[in-house]
């Protein structure tokens, strides 16, 4: 070990408020429903107050885990609850998600890039031959689902991804699939 | 000893601890197998032939299997806090771990009560978390791409799927995210920038730009075709823990671990379509001229 470690501050860590996110519905009750759902099935929520930059929806919002917004989505649409109006960050809910895609053309090959995560598909056979980018946990169990398989066949991420690297890939497997039906 | 955390994509596996054993082209970890095509494992294997080619031990795993649901991962951080202040790594590297700002910050912590604290590397969904916290500035080394660079230097995204500025024409607007970021107290102290070309910076000030190498039309296409190739990343990641292991300061390592993916890519000549696998065994190769070039 170096002298170079010993000018090493320790940080009080900051406030750990920024990986949640806000669920936003139109109404009081269907607040009342998800919350109970998302309790029973042990989520770590609360109901609050929108925050004042929010213009639509109720009175009250739930907080959540924002990076497992797709499987919370998933469990409201499974078990029949409202699905929310909006999902935006706790600290910037004007924020959206990334609406941009990036086309790069390898010849044979097409890749979708949005966001962080990147998908390639062989022209010919429309077939995931590569899947790239991301960070969380359920990218590479992704790119073992979906790798070889064609579009067609293919699980759609949005239907066993997990986190918002799942929905950037499950948006950029919608994009390609527009791409390659062009 | 350098030490890589993170996670592999089956739920049914328990936290793995202990150092990474390779036979021929086949990984493990406390005798369960681990696929190398992406992922932390394709990190370990990149950081693993890079500590055989510089004469190091190999590297130490953590790891957890975790299909994105975040249990593994947090699993994982309750493990860290309790183990690591009786460790003793001289580098650690942080990869695809749920990204959780209150776990973060007390994985943080730990690494703090140790007897020295290492140094440290964070990417993928680790870096994602320490952003969030506030803490980025605490790490040696941040090896984000051009859209996790958009994130770090947007101070209010929570994930880069909330990103302003989304970066479409990387090239031209990079040099001026890698600024944002550290004005904003959002990056490491020293950024690998990985893209069609790498840049290595400290303080908001670039100072090394990796392209090339000087290559005929194939090599070249093989080096474009990386970007969509799962792992190409990691094993940048990899080499440059490797080599801040072996004594390097994080810049140096950084552009040699930059140099050499580029050298192995062109070696490999890899389409669109190949695996992390074929780079990975250009690694010792590659590094040897990549370190020939210092």
């Amino acid at each position: 070990m170096g002298f170079w470690l010993f000018g090493k501050k320790k940080k009080t860590p900051g406030p750990v408020s920024a990986d949640r996110g806000l669920l936003v519905f139109e109404n009081t009750s269907e607040v009342i429903r998800a919350e109970a759902l998302l309790k029973s099935r042990g989520w770590n929520i609360r109901v609050m107050g929108p925050p004042p930059e929010l213009r639509t929806g109720c009175d009250l919002v739930i907080e959540f885990p924002l990076m497992e917004e797709l499987d919370v989505i998933r469990l409201l649409r499974g078990a029949g609850a409202s699905l929310p109006l909006s999902v935006v960050p706790v600290n910037s809910p004007l924020l959206t998600p990334v609406d941009l895609f990036q086309i790069k053309d390898f010849g044979d090959f097409i890749m979708v890039r949005a966001a962080n995560m990147k998908l390639t598909v062989e022209k010919a056979t429309r077939t995931i031959v590569n899947v790239s980018g991301g960070g969380c946990p359920d990218v590479p169990f992704l790119a073992v689902r979906l790798i070889g398989k064609t579009l067609d066949d293919a699980p759609h991420p949005r239907e066993i991804g997990h986190t918002l690297c799942g929905y950037a890939l499950a948006l950029a497997f919608e994009e390609m699939g527009r791409q390659c039906s062009q | 000893m350098l030490a890589i955390v993170g996670t592999i994509p089956d739920p049914a596996v328990g936290i793995l601890d202990g150092p990474v054993h390779m036979q021929a082209s086949e990984m493990s970890v406390e005798q369960q197998s681990v696929n190398t095509d992406r992922g932390t494992p394709a990190l370990l294997a990149a950081a693993h032939a890079a500590c055989v080619f510089l004469g190091l031990e190999a590297p130490h795993a953590l790891l957890v299997g975790d299909e994105g649901l975040g249990h593994g991962s947090r699993n994982l951080y309750q493990y860290l806090t309790e183990v690591l202040p009786g460790r003793n790594y001289s580098t650690m590297a942080y990869h695809y771990l749920q990204p959780d700002a209150d776990w973060h910050d007390r994985v943080l912590l730990a690494m703090q009560s140790m007897e020295i604290m290492p140094k440290i590397i964070g990417d993928a969904g680790f870096m994602y978390a320490a952003k969030m916290s506030g803490q980025s500035e605490a790490y040696d080394l941040f090896t984000p791409d051009a859209g996790e660079l958009a994130f770090l230097a947007d101070s209010d995204a929570p994930h880069p799927f909330y990103t302003r500025g989304f970066i479409l024409h990387e090239d031209g607007e990079v040099s001026a995210r890698i600024r944002e970021a550290y004005r904003h107290g959002n990056s490491a102290r020293c950024l690998l920038v990985k893209g069609s070309v790498d840049r290595i910076a400290v303080r908001g000030r670039v100072l090394h730009t990796i392209g090339g190498p000087d290559l005929h039309e194939a090599a070249i296409q093989g080096i474009e075709a990386m970007e969509a190739i799962g792992g190409t990343g990691d094993t940048i990641t990899g080499m440059a823990a490797a080599l801040m292991e072996s004594g390097r300061d994080a810049p140096e390592a950084a552009r040699i671990a930059a140099q050499a993916n580029r050298i192995a890519g062109s070696l490999a000549q890899p389409t669109p379509a190949s695996h992390i696998r074929e780079l990975v065994m250009h690694i010792p190769a590659a590094l040897e001229r990549a370190m020939c070039q210092a």
